[in-house]
């Protein structure tokens, strides 16, 4: 499956990742609406430094995905197309998938866990990876070996 | 680049298209390019002014709610905003300085080129400086008023001269919060020192100094540039001409010139009529030389030459692009450096002349006032020389072009509604006081890819129009008028409500008054300034009914001039919010807290129509203040 992967030489750490995904899941979709709304729209991505390299990292969407096992109400679990998503209806906020999570990637509001849904009701694909300046995330499939 | 239409002007729209079919990338394509823009930027929480940074406040998730050093979103987005303002009267005032330069040495008789062609404005500039008139002649009287305004720019306490033509009330408002600027330059050098690292980080009191030094520009640097160009080069009076790329002719030399100070352009008229040049034109197989303006240069040789209009900002690397300009004359603000590639893929030869604004790759012929006419017959030569060189298989000129009628100003408003022997406002003052007009809106500022070019200033121009309202307009906003037809007697009928037709109509003016360049907003202050002491609407300038927009705005000057004309008392609409969202507070202060400092706040609205409807809203709440009768027509 397609996944968004960062390509670490070329990340500066802008950040415009994480704007551009906290826009896109807000309610108004744009940066000037989704600054006033309340409650705030939460980015699903996060900049991190490791080790003195710069990362732009989020769900990985994993196959096997401890996430999905350690969900109790059934709001996790995995799509047709492989990806990872997350029925935010069912989830009771019982953080079992943050534990779980071995890449730290799932987030909370204050009541539900939230997390990369790669963007899927947007026809342009991942809005990270269009917002990036200098092209380090890349949405694309990958064979094991390949990066 | 996408299809989508780029501009509501057909001229744009058609060499767009040719320039998407060579391939030639243009300030378009590269906003294109540059999207999405950094969101930090935008919302005005990325802070450099220091290295511990820079910093960024995530505006969303859990991330740094402040920079290293402690400062919040508010303190940052008020840090970064009056640096806008500090940059923005810098550029005026230095315009304003060198005008000044120029009368002074052009008093001291040490120019080739100028002369004191604007003999009443300098003498009533002298008694209102305390400048002796008796028994001088004119030159020792214009050294001393340019060596007064000078002074102005360095002046260390006290108050700026011009600062005592705002009406009283006003003056208390400014001494009561120490907005009163004490010199030109003080005031922005103040701004760098309060937002260098660990110094000012109250954003009110940050705010405080960029109004104060907007003020400085506004009531200083860009009305000293104003007055004194009248000074140098004659009072602008309504006069007829041509815009759009349109007036480029296909068989003349065809000279352009684009930035903002007429001290070079000015002399360019004058310098494309000389017999020599234009009997070598002929040589070179020219019909003549014909000279067009781009940008608020334009404005300034237009209201006082009649000089054709090539376009506004946006349409600058297009003029190249007709392949028919043969020298582009360029000094400073608002010159895309990108003129410099283009101009390598057709004959044009791109000319920089200012010492303060050089661009690789392009020649530089510098500019000196003392050698004015030579330097411009130089400049002139090499266009000529040019010519021959054009490559006709290139050469597109847009048939689109439309007359205008611009240059009023304050001074002329007394004659146009009073006549030649009772100069007036007095009838100005009743339409507004008898609802003939609802009030008077200044629609100013720039052009911004972000925008259709020219959409915003024409759909929010025509829906005031139509609602009574008299619309004064400067800059690219005031060029995108023109080549609209808003700027003709003839536009009343078909665009104005029936009030301001009546007005129109009885005068014979346009609906929309072209009233210069940027700088020449400082006009505008003192058209309320007049008419604040005819009497009948209130006792300051925000008592009026009237209000400033800026729909299309880009440039740091127009940050500028929002502070001075709110700080004024004048409500201001900016089609692009200032970037200071990310700060809750201070975006709260200045688009409503603000009104109970200074009578006056911003608003941001980029739809223009729903900016027209904000407008006429707070026109009709002066006039309930004012206690003056509903408008005469409509509701």
């Amino acid at each position: 499956m397609k996944k968004v992967y960062c390509e670490v030489s070329k990340c500066l750490g802008c950040r415009s990742c994480e704007i551009a995904c906290a826009v896109e899941h807000s309610k108004g979709k744009t940066l000037f609406l989704a600054i006033k709304e309340d409650p705030i729209s939460i980015q699903r991505r996060k900049v991190q430094s490791v080790s003195k390299l710069v990362i732009s990292d989020a769900c990985h969407h994993c196959i096997e995905a401890p996430c999905v096992n350690a969900c109790m109400s059934g709001a996790m679990y995995k799509e047709k197309d492989g990806s990872t998503q997350h029925d935010e209806e069912k989830c009771v906020g019982c953080w079992m998938c943050i534990m779980a999570c071995p890449f730290g990637t799932i987030s909370r509001s204050k009541k539900l866990a939230i997390k990369c849904d790669l963007c899927k009701d947007n026809v342009k694909g991942p809005m990270c990876v269009i917002s990036c300046p200098t092209k380090a995330l890349l949405f694309k499939e990958v064979q094991r070996g390949d990066l | 680049m996408s299809d989508k239409e780029k501009s509501v002007d057909p001229a744009t729209n058609e060499i767009m298209n040719l320039a998407c079919k060579g391939e030639i990338e243009t300030v378009f394509d590269r906003y294109e390019e540059m999207e999405p823009e950094c969101g930090f930027g935008q919302l005005g929480v990325c802070c450099k002014n220091c290295v511990m940074g820079p910093c960024r406040i995530d505006p969303f998730g859990d991330g740094p709610t402040t920079g290293i050093c402690g400062a919040t979103a508010n303190t940052i987005a008020a840090r970064n905003l009056v640096r806008m303002v500090a940059a923005g009267a810098a550029a005026h005032s230095d315009h304003g300085r060198d005008v000044a330069h120029t009368l002074l040495i052009a008093s001291e008789g040490k120019t080739k080129g100028y002369e004191i062609k604007g003999e009443e404005k300098l003498l009533n500039l002298a008694k209102e400086m305390n400048v002796k008139t008796d028994k001088r002649k004119i030159e020792e009287i214009a050294h001393d008023v340019a060596e007064k305004c000078f002074a102005e720019f360095g002046q260390q306490h006290g108050e700026l001269q011009f600062t005592h033509r705002a009406p009283k009330k006003r003056q208390e408002i400014w001494k009561k919060f120490k907005f009163t600027p004490r010199g030109i330059d003080r005031e922005i050098v103040e701004i760098m020192h309060r937002t260098n690292i660990g110094v000012d980080n109250d954003y009110v009191n940050i705010l405080q100094q960029g109004i104060r030094a907007a003020l400085g520009d506004g009531w200083g640097g860009s009305m000293i540039a104003t007055d004194l160009q009248d000074v140098l080069f004659g009072m602008p009076k309504p006069i007829r001409a041509v815009s759009n790329l349109g007036v480029l002719k296909a068989d003349e030399v065809n000279i352009v010139v684009h930035g903002h100070e007429p001290t070079l352009s000015d002399i360019m008229v004058t310098a494309s009529q000389d017999k020599e040049l234009l009997e070598l034109a002929k040589q070179k197989g020219a019909k003549g030389i014909n000279l067009a303006g781009i940008c608020c240069t334009a404005n300034e040789i237009l209201m006082r030459h009649g000089i054709p209009i090539a376009g506004n900002f946006l349409q600058q690397e297009l003029a190249v692009i007709t392949g028919a300009v043969d020298l582009m004359l360029v000094d400073v603000q608002c010159v895309m450096p990108a003129l410099s590639k283009l101009a390598g893929c057709y004959h044009t030869k791109v000319v920089s002349t200012s010492p303060k604004a050089k661009f690789p790759n392009v020649e530089h012929v510098e500019f000196s006032e003392e050698e004015a006419l030579p330097i411009a017959k130089k400049i002139v030569r090499m266009a000529v020389e040019n010519y021959p060189k054009r490559k006709k298989e290139l050469v597109n000129i847009p048939k689109d072009k439309m007359e205008l009628v611009a240059g009023f100003t304050a001074e002329y408003v007394y004659h146009m509604l009073g006549g030649k022997y009772r100069a007036t406002y007095r009838p100005l003052n009743d339409a507004v006081i008898s609802g003939r007009l609802r009030g008077a809106v200044g629609i100013v500022g720039c052009n911004n890819p972000k925008i259709k070019h020219d959409w915003a200033h024409l759909e929010l121009t025509k829906a005031l129009l139509k609602k009574d309202v008299l619309v004064v307009t400067t800059g690219c906003s005031a060029l995108a008028s023109a080549k609209a037809g808003l700027l003709i007697p003839e536009a009343a009928k078909k665009y104005a409500g029936k009030g301001l037709q009546e007005i129109c109509e009885a005068v014979g003016c346009p609906p929309v008054l072209h009233m210069g360049a940027c700088v020449d907003i400082s006009r505008i202050l003192m058209v309320l300034c007049n008419v604040l002491s005819e009497g009948g609407l209130g006792e300051d300038i925000s008592d009026l009914p009237v209000a400033a927009a800026a729909p299309e705005w880009m440039s740091e000057k127009a940050v500028s001039i929002g502070f001075y004309a709110v700080a004024s008392g004048i409500y201001t609409v900016l089609g692009i919010p200032f970037p200071i969202l990310g700060g809750k507070e201070i975006t709260d202060f200045i688009t409503d807290k603000m009104e109970n400092v200074v009578g006056a706040k911003f608003g941001f609205e980029p739809d223009p129509i729903k900016a027209a409807d904000l407008i006429v809203k707070h026109l009709d709440a002066k006039r309930k203040a004012l206690k003056l009768k509903p408008v005469m027509y409509g509701e």
